[in-house]
Protein backbone atom coordinates (compact mmCIF):
# COMPACT_ATOMS: atom_id res chain seq x y z
CA UNK A 1 0.00 0.00 0.00
CA UNK A 2 1.26 3.52 -0.84
CA UNK A 3 0.82 6.37 1.49
CA UNK A 4 0.54 10.27 0.41
CA UNK A 5 3.58 11.70 1.43
CA UNK A 6 1.54 14.55 3.84
CA UNK A 7 -1.12 12.88 5.35
CA UNK A 8 -1.17 9.31 6.26
CA UNK A 9 -3.91 8.02 3.39
CA UNK A 10 -3.41 5.24 2.09
CA UNK A 11 -3.89 5.83 -1.71
CA UNK A 12 -5.17 3.31 -4.09
CA UNK A 13 -6.08 4.19 -7.97
CA UNK A 14 -9.53 2.07 -8.34
CA UNK A 15 -11.04 3.57 -4.73
CA UNK A 16 -10.03 6.92 -6.32
CA UNK A 17 -11.69 6.23 -9.30
CA UNK A 18 -14.76 5.16 -7.83
CA UNK A 19 -14.30 8.25 -5.14
CA UNK A 20 -13.92 10.29 -8.48
CA UNK A 21 -16.91 8.61 -10.16
CA UNK A 22 -19.10 10.21 -6.92
CA UNK A 23 -17.81 13.11 -7.24
CA UNK A 24 -18.44 13.78 -10.76
CA UNK A 25 -21.97 11.91 -10.37
CA UNK A 26 -22.88 14.79 -7.49
CA UNK A 27 -21.39 17.20 -9.64
CA UNK A 28 -23.29 16.81 -12.08
CA UNK A 29 -26.51 16.59 -10.13
CA UNK A 30 -25.59 19.77 -8.73
CA UNK A 31 -25.22 21.12 -11.94
CA UNK A 32 -28.80 20.19 -13.39
CA UNK A 33 -30.47 21.20 -9.95
CA UNK A 34 -28.71 24.92 -10.75
CA UNK A 35 -30.22 25.24 -14.24
CA UNK A 36 -33.70 23.95 -12.93
CA UNK A 37 -33.79 26.36 -10.07
CA UNK A 38 -32.98 28.85 -13.17
CA UNK A 39 -35.53 27.89 -15.42
CA UNK A 40 -38.41 27.22 -12.61
CA UNK A 41 -41.25 29.85 -12.19
CA UNK A 42 -42.24 28.52 -9.16
CA UNK A 43 -43.31 30.91 -6.45
CA UNK A 44 -39.51 32.03 -5.71
CA UNK A 45 -38.86 35.67 -6.56
CA UNK A 46 -35.51 36.51 -8.11
CA UNK A 47 -33.26 37.24 -5.26
CA UNK A 48 -34.27 34.03 -3.09
CA UNK A 49 -33.50 31.89 -6.49
CA UNK A 50 -30.09 34.08 -7.36
CA UNK A 51 -29.39 32.41 -3.36
CA UNK A 52 -30.29 29.20 -3.48
CA UNK A 53 -28.59 28.72 -7.10
CA UNK A 54 -25.32 30.40 -5.39
CA UNK A 55 -25.77 27.92 -1.91
CA UNK A 56 -25.97 25.21 -4.95
CA UNK A 57 -22.82 26.17 -6.08
CA UNK A 58 -20.85 26.70 -2.79
CA UNK A 59 -21.88 22.52 -2.53
CA UNK A 60 -20.38 22.39 -5.67
CA UNK A 61 -17.03 24.02 -4.81
CA UNK A 62 -17.73 22.40 -1.58
CA UNK A 63 -17.06 18.29 -3.42
CA UNK A 64 -14.27 19.85 -5.29
CA UNK A 65 -11.78 21.68 -2.73
CA UNK A 66 -12.56 19.67 0.31
CA UNK A 67 -12.37 16.10 -1.86
CA UNK A 68 -10.27 16.85 -4.89
CA UNK A 69 -8.03 19.34 -3.35
CA UNK A 70 -8.05 16.80 -0.32
CA UNK A 71 -8.87 20.14 2.13
CA UNK A 72 -10.82 17.98 4.16
CA UNK A 73 -7.32 16.95 5.40
CA UNK A 74 -4.79 19.29 5.11
CA UNK A 75 -1.93 20.45 7.08
CA UNK A 76 -2.54 23.30 9.57
CA UNK A 77 -0.62 25.56 7.58
CA UNK A 78 -2.90 25.26 4.93
CA UNK A 79 -5.76 26.15 6.79
CA UNK A 80 -4.08 29.57 8.52
CA UNK A 81 -3.66 30.76 5.08
CA UNK A 82 -6.78 30.11 3.75
CA UNK A 83 -8.36 31.91 6.87
CA UNK A 84 -6.30 34.94 6.38
CA UNK A 85 -7.90 34.30 2.70
CA UNK A 86 -11.29 34.11 3.83
CA UNK A 87 -10.79 36.65 6.01
CA UNK A 88 -9.36 39.62 3.28
CA UNK A 89 -12.04 38.14 0.73
CA UNK A 90 -15.00 38.85 2.90
CA UNK A 91 -13.34 42.69 3.30
CA UNK A 92 -12.92 42.89 -0.40
CA UNK A 93 -16.24 42.30 -1.08
CA UNK A 94 -17.52 43.86 2.41
CA UNK A 95 -15.39 47.03 1.56
CA UNK A 96 -16.16 47.51 -2.05
CA UNK A 97 -20.39 47.25 -1.00
CA UNK A 98 -20.26 49.44 1.58
CA UNK A 99 -18.65 52.20 -0.56
CA UNK A 100 -21.12 51.73 -3.00
CA UNK A 101 -23.53 54.16 -1.78
CA UNK A 102 -20.43 56.72 -0.71
CA UNK A 103 -21.09 59.50 -3.45
CA UNK A 104 -19.51 62.87 -3.37
CA UNK A 105 -22.13 65.28 -2.11
CA UNK A 106 -24.19 66.92 -4.23
CA UNK A 107 -23.85 63.58 -6.64
CA UNK A 108 -27.33 63.90 -9.20
CA UNK A 109 -28.87 60.20 -8.77
CA UNK A 110 -31.10 58.65 -11.26
CA UNK B 1 23.10 23.42 -4.35
CA UNK B 2 20.69 21.48 -3.58
CA UNK B 3 16.73 23.51 -2.85
CA UNK B 4 16.13 22.36 0.74
CA UNK B 5 11.90 20.38 1.08
CA UNK B 6 11.32 19.60 -2.49
CA UNK B 7 10.13 16.42 -1.48
CA UNK B 8 10.50 16.35 2.42
CA UNK B 9 7.89 18.62 4.49
CA UNK B 10 9.51 21.18 6.02
CA UNK B 11 9.22 21.08 9.57
CA UNK B 12 7.75 24.47 10.95
CA UNK B 13 4.92 24.48 8.20
CA UNK B 14 4.95 20.39 7.74
CA UNK B 15 3.97 20.81 4.22
CA UNK B 16 7.28 20.97 0.95
CA UNK B 17 7.80 24.77 -0.23
CA UNK B 18 6.15 24.02 -2.94
CA UNK B 19 2.66 23.26 -1.45
CA UNK B 20 3.27 26.35 0.63
CA UNK B 21 4.09 28.60 -2.74
CA UNK B 22 0.92 27.41 -4.43
CA UNK B 23 -1.77 28.08 -1.60
CA UNK B 24 -0.14 31.32 -1.52
CA UNK B 25 -0.37 32.11 -4.78
CA UNK B 26 -4.03 30.99 -5.01
CA UNK B 27 -4.87 32.88 -2.17
CA UNK B 28 -3.41 36.13 -4.65
CA UNK B 29 -5.95 34.22 -7.01
CA UNK B 30 -8.88 34.46 -4.51
CA UNK B 31 -8.55 38.43 -4.36
CA UNK B 32 -7.89 39.03 -7.90
CA UNK B 33 -10.80 37.27 -9.21
CA UNK B 34 -12.70 38.54 -5.78
CA UNK B 35 -11.89 42.03 -7.16
CA UNK B 36 -13.54 41.08 -10.28
CA UNK B 37 -16.68 39.31 -8.61
CA UNK B 38 -17.44 42.49 -6.62
CA UNK B 39 -17.23 44.72 -9.66
CA UNK B 40 -19.52 42.25 -11.38
CA UNK B 41 -22.30 42.78 -8.01
CA UNK B 42 -21.78 46.27 -8.37
CA UNK B 43 -22.46 46.80 -11.99
CA UNK B 44 -25.51 44.37 -11.47
CA UNK B 45 -27.08 45.90 -8.14
CA UNK B 46 -26.53 49.46 -10.10
CA UNK B 47 -28.11 48.74 -12.95
CA UNK B 48 -31.45 49.82 -14.08
CA UNK B 49 -34.43 47.85 -13.83
CA UNK B 50 -34.80 45.88 -16.77
CA UNK B 51 -31.57 47.27 -18.16
CA UNK B 52 -29.39 44.25 -16.56
CA UNK B 53 -29.13 41.07 -19.84
CA UNK B 54 -30.89 37.91 -19.07
CA UNK B 55 -30.08 34.45 -20.75
CA UNK B 56 -27.92 35.98 -23.37
CA UNK B 57 -25.66 33.08 -22.64
CA UNK B 58 -26.00 29.41 -23.97
CA UNK B 59 -26.88 27.74 -21.06
CA UNK B 60 -26.30 24.08 -22.63
CA UNK B 61 -22.62 25.31 -24.08
CA UNK B 62 -22.17 26.52 -20.44
CA UNK B 63 -23.11 23.14 -19.05
CA UNK B 64 -21.20 21.21 -21.39
CA UNK B 65 -17.85 23.31 -20.30
CA UNK B 66 -18.77 22.72 -16.36
CA UNK B 67 -18.89 18.95 -17.27
CA UNK B 68 -15.83 18.81 -19.40
CA UNK B 69 -13.72 21.16 -16.53
CA UNK B 70 -14.96 18.75 -13.65
CA UNK B 71 -13.99 15.67 -16.02
CA UNK B 72 -10.69 17.55 -16.13
CA UNK B 73 -10.21 17.76 -12.45
CA UNK B 74 -10.80 14.49 -11.75
CA UNK B 75 -8.58 13.44 -14.44
CA UNK B 76 -5.31 16.04 -13.04
CA UNK B 77 -6.21 13.80 -9.34
CA UNK B 78 -6.14 10.39 -11.25
CA UNK B 79 -2.96 11.41 -12.70
CA UNK B 80 -1.18 12.52 -8.97
CA UNK B 81 -2.52 9.08 -7.76
CA UNK B 82 -1.08 7.16 -10.99
CA UNK B 83 2.46 9.23 -9.87
CA UNK B 84 1.47 8.02 -6.28
CA UNK B 85 1.35 4.43 -7.44
CA UNK B 86 4.26 4.55 -9.92
CA UNK B 87 2.07 3.56 -12.92
CA UNK B 88 3.53 5.63 -15.48
CA UNK B 89 1.12 4.49 -18.14
CA UNK B 90 -1.71 5.35 -16.32
CA UNK B 91 -0.55 9.31 -15.56
CA UNK B 92 0.17 9.55 -19.38
CA UNK B 93 -3.52 8.59 -20.15
CA UNK B 94 -4.86 10.49 -17.42
CA UNK B 95 -3.37 13.86 -18.11
CA UNK B 96 -3.17 13.54 -22.06
CA UNK B 97 -7.20 13.58 -20.76
CA UNK B 98 -6.90 16.76 -19.14
CA UNK B 99 -5.05 18.64 -21.86
CA UNK B 100 -8.01 17.88 -24.37
CA UNK B 101 -10.68 18.49 -22.30
CA UNK B 102 -8.74 21.93 -21.44
CA UNK B 103 -8.58 22.23 -25.40
CA UNK B 104 -12.36 21.32 -25.63
CA UNK B 105 -13.31 23.71 -22.96
CA UNK B 106 -10.93 26.39 -24.52
CA UNK B 107 -12.76 25.76 -28.23
CA UNK B 108 -16.30 26.11 -27.05
CA UNK B 109 -15.19 29.47 -25.10
CA UNK B 110 -14.14 30.35 -28.41
CA UNK B 111 -17.35 29.53 -30.23
CA UNK B 112 -19.21 31.32 -27.39
CA UNK B 113 -17.19 34.46 -28.07
CA UNK B 114 -17.40 34.47 -31.82
CA UNK B 115 -21.45 34.31 -31.46
CA UNK B 116 -20.96 37.54 -29.13
CA UNK B 117 -18.88 39.01 -31.74
CA UNK B 118 -21.33 37.84 -34.97
CA UNK B 119 -23.91 38.92 -33.11
CA UNK B 120 -25.26 43.19 -34.02
CA UNK B 121 -27.25 45.22 -32.36
CA UNK B 122 -28.74 48.06 -34.83
CA UNK B 123 -30.44 51.11 -33.44
CA UNK B 124 -32.60 52.66 -36.53
CA UNK B 125 -33.43 55.94 -37.84
CA UNK B 126 -37.17 54.93 -37.40
CA UNK B 127 -36.31 54.55 -33.67
CA UNK B 128 -36.63 51.12 -33.50
CA UNK B 129 -33.46 48.43 -32.81
CA UNK B 130 -32.68 45.16 -34.97
CA UNK B 131 -30.88 42.27 -33.11
CA UNK B 132 -29.46 39.03 -34.75
CA UNK B 133 -26.10 37.59 -35.98
CA UNK B 134 -24.40 38.52 -38.96
CA UNK B 135 -25.22 36.92 -42.08
CA UNK B 136 -23.68 39.44 -44.46
CA UNK B 137 -22.66 42.87 -45.85
CA UNK B 138 -22.65 43.92 -49.17
CA UNK B 139 -19.55 45.00 -50.59
CA UNK B 140 -20.24 48.38 -51.38
CA UNK B 141 -21.36 48.76 -47.15
CA UNK B 142 -20.09 51.87 -45.60
CA UNK B 143 -21.81 52.89 -42.72
CA UNK B 144 -19.98 56.18 -42.68
CA UNK B 145 -20.91 56.79 -46.26
CA UNK B 146 -24.35 55.14 -45.84
CA UNK B 147 -23.90 52.83 -48.90
CA UNK B 148 -24.72 49.25 -48.76
CA UNK B 149 -26.66 46.93 -46.69
CA UNK B 150 -26.19 44.40 -44.04
CA UNK B 151 -28.10 41.24 -43.39
CA UNK B 152 -28.85 39.90 -39.95
CA UNK B 153 -30.66 36.73 -38.92
CA UNK B 154 -32.51 38.04 -35.95
CA UNK B 155 -36.16 40.22 -35.55
CA UNK B 156 -37.03 44.17 -34.97
CA UNK B 157 -38.17 45.76 -31.53
CA UNK B 158 -39.75 48.94 -30.54
CA UNK B 159 -37.84 48.83 -27.49
CA UNK B 160 -34.19 48.78 -26.53
CA UNK B 161 -35.30 46.32 -23.45
CA UNK B 162 -37.44 44.10 -24.93
CA UNK B 163 -33.68 43.00 -25.98
CA UNK B 164 -32.26 42.20 -22.42
CA UNK B 165 -34.65 39.80 -21.28
CA UNK B 166 -34.26 37.06 -23.87
CA UNK B 167 -35.71 34.46 -21.44
CA UNK B 168 -39.48 36.48 -21.47
CA UNK B 169 -41.90 34.87 -23.03
CA UNK B 170 -42.10 37.75 -25.78
CA UNK B 171 -38.22 37.27 -26.54
CA UNK B 172 -39.31 33.14 -26.51
CA UNK B 173 -41.83 33.91 -29.07
CA UNK B 174 -40.33 36.21 -31.42
CA UNK B 175 -39.54 35.00 -35.03
CA UNK B 176 -36.10 35.34 -36.49
CA UNK B 177 -35.88 36.05 -40.18
CA UNK B 178 -33.14 37.05 -42.52
CA UNK B 179 -33.47 41.13 -42.02
CA UNK B 180 -31.91 43.40 -44.48
CA UNK B 181 -30.70 47.03 -43.77
CA UNK B 182 -30.09 50.08 -45.90
CA UNK B 183 -26.89 51.52 -44.37
CA UNK B 184 -28.82 55.29 -45.05
CA UNK B 185 -31.57 53.79 -42.10
CA UNK B 186 -28.72 53.39 -39.65
CA UNK B 187 -28.02 55.57 -36.79
CA UNK B 188 -26.05 53.29 -34.63
CA UNK B 189 -24.53 49.54 -34.93
CA UNK B 190 -22.55 47.70 -32.60
CA UNK B 191 -21.84 43.62 -32.02
CA UNK B 192 -21.87 42.10 -28.79
CA UNK B 193 -18.17 42.94 -27.87
CA UNK B 194 -17.12 44.01 -24.50
CA UNK B 195 -17.44 47.74 -25.03
CA UNK B 196 -21.29 46.91 -25.83
CA UNK B 197 -22.41 47.51 -22.39
CA UNK B 198 -21.64 46.69 -18.89
CA UNK B 199 -22.54 43.18 -18.93
CA UNK B 200 -20.37 42.10 -21.89
CA UNK B 201 -17.95 43.93 -20.63
CA UNK B 202 -17.46 42.26 -17.32
CA UNK B 203 -18.21 38.67 -19.23
CA UNK B 204 -15.73 38.63 -21.55
CA UNK B 205 -12.91 40.42 -18.88
CA UNK B 206 -13.91 37.43 -16.10
CA UNK B 207 -14.03 34.72 -18.70
CA UNK B 208 -11.24 36.05 -20.49
CA UNK B 209 -9.41 36.06 -17.73
CA UNK B 210 -10.27 32.76 -16.75
CA UNK B 211 -9.86 31.30 -20.24
CA UNK B 212 -6.22 32.65 -19.79
CA UNK B 213 -5.71 30.56 -16.51
CA UNK B 214 -6.84 27.88 -18.35
CA UNK B 215 -4.83 27.95 -21.01
CA UNK B 216 -2.17 28.70 -18.94
CA UNK B 217 -2.57 25.73 -16.64
CA UNK B 218 -2.69 23.48 -19.89
CA UNK B 219 0.71 24.72 -20.87
CA UNK B 220 2.24 23.72 -17.60
CA UNK B 221 0.17 20.45 -17.71
CA UNK B 222 1.07 19.76 -21.00
CA UNK B 223 4.73 20.60 -20.04
CA UNK B 224 4.46 17.90 -17.53
CA UNK B 225 2.98 15.77 -19.45
CA UNK B 226 5.65 15.66 -22.08
CA UNK B 227 9.05 16.97 -21.42
CA UNK B 228 9.13 17.63 -17.81
CA UNK B 229 7.95 14.01 -17.46
CA UNK B 230 11.76 12.88 -18.00
CA UNK B 231 12.11 13.90 -14.25
CA UNK B 232 10.05 10.67 -13.47
CA UNK B 233 12.87 8.23 -13.94
CA UNK B 234 15.41 10.96 -11.89
CA UNK B 235 13.45 12.37 -9.24
CA UNK B 236 10.28 10.92 -8.80
CA UNK B 237 8.71 12.46 -5.59
CA UNK B 238 9.36 15.64 -6.25
CA UNK B 239 7.97 15.13 -9.77
CA UNK B 240 4.92 13.86 -7.72
CA UNK B 241 4.78 16.83 -6.02
CA UNK B 242 5.34 19.12 -9.05
CA UNK B 243 1.99 16.89 -10.02
CA UNK B 244 0.05 18.02 -6.97
CA UNK B 245 0.98 21.35 -7.17
CA UNK B 246 -0.36 22.08 -11.09
CA UNK B 247 -3.25 20.01 -9.74
CA UNK B 248 -4.39 22.17 -6.62
CA UNK B 249 -4.00 25.29 -9.55
CA UNK B 250 -6.18 23.06 -11.55
CA UNK B 251 -8.86 22.49 -9.47
CA UNK B 252 -8.95 26.18 -8.34
CA UNK B 253 -9.55 26.75 -12.15
CA UNK B 254 -12.58 24.94 -11.73
CA UNK B 255 -13.52 26.64 -8.52
CA UNK B 256 -13.89 29.57 -10.21
CA UNK B 257 -15.80 28.36 -13.15
CA UNK B 258 -18.24 26.68 -10.32
CA UNK B 259 -19.39 30.24 -9.56
CA UNK B 260 -18.81 32.22 -12.73
CA UNK B 261 -21.19 29.47 -14.55
CA UNK B 262 -24.09 30.30 -12.58
CA UNK B 263 -23.67 33.81 -12.15
CA UNK B 264 -23.03 34.79 -15.76
CA UNK B 265 -25.45 31.89 -17.54
CA UNK B 266 -28.42 30.93 -14.48
CA UNK B 267 -29.21 34.56 -13.17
Amino acid sequence: MIFMSDSEHPVDLKSYIRRCAVILLAVICTTSLMIATSFSHIGTGWTARVAIILGIASVNAFLVAGYLMHLLSEKKMVYALLAFTVFFFIGLLGLTIWASNDFPPGTAMH
Amino acid sequence: MEIPYTVQPRPDTGIYNAKVGIWLFLASEVMLFGGLFSAYILLRVGAEPGMWPHGWLNVTLGTVNTILLALSAITTLLAWVACKVREFGKFKFFHACTILLALTFLGIKSYEYRDKLIHYEIALTSGKFADGHLVEKSKDFDLAKKTGTVTLHGHIVEDRKELMDLRSPEAQAAKHTDITIAAADIKKMENYAPRHNTFTAIYFTLTGLHALHILGGTLVIFYLWGPGSKMWFTDHERFTNRIEVSGLFWHFVDLVWIFLFPVLYLT
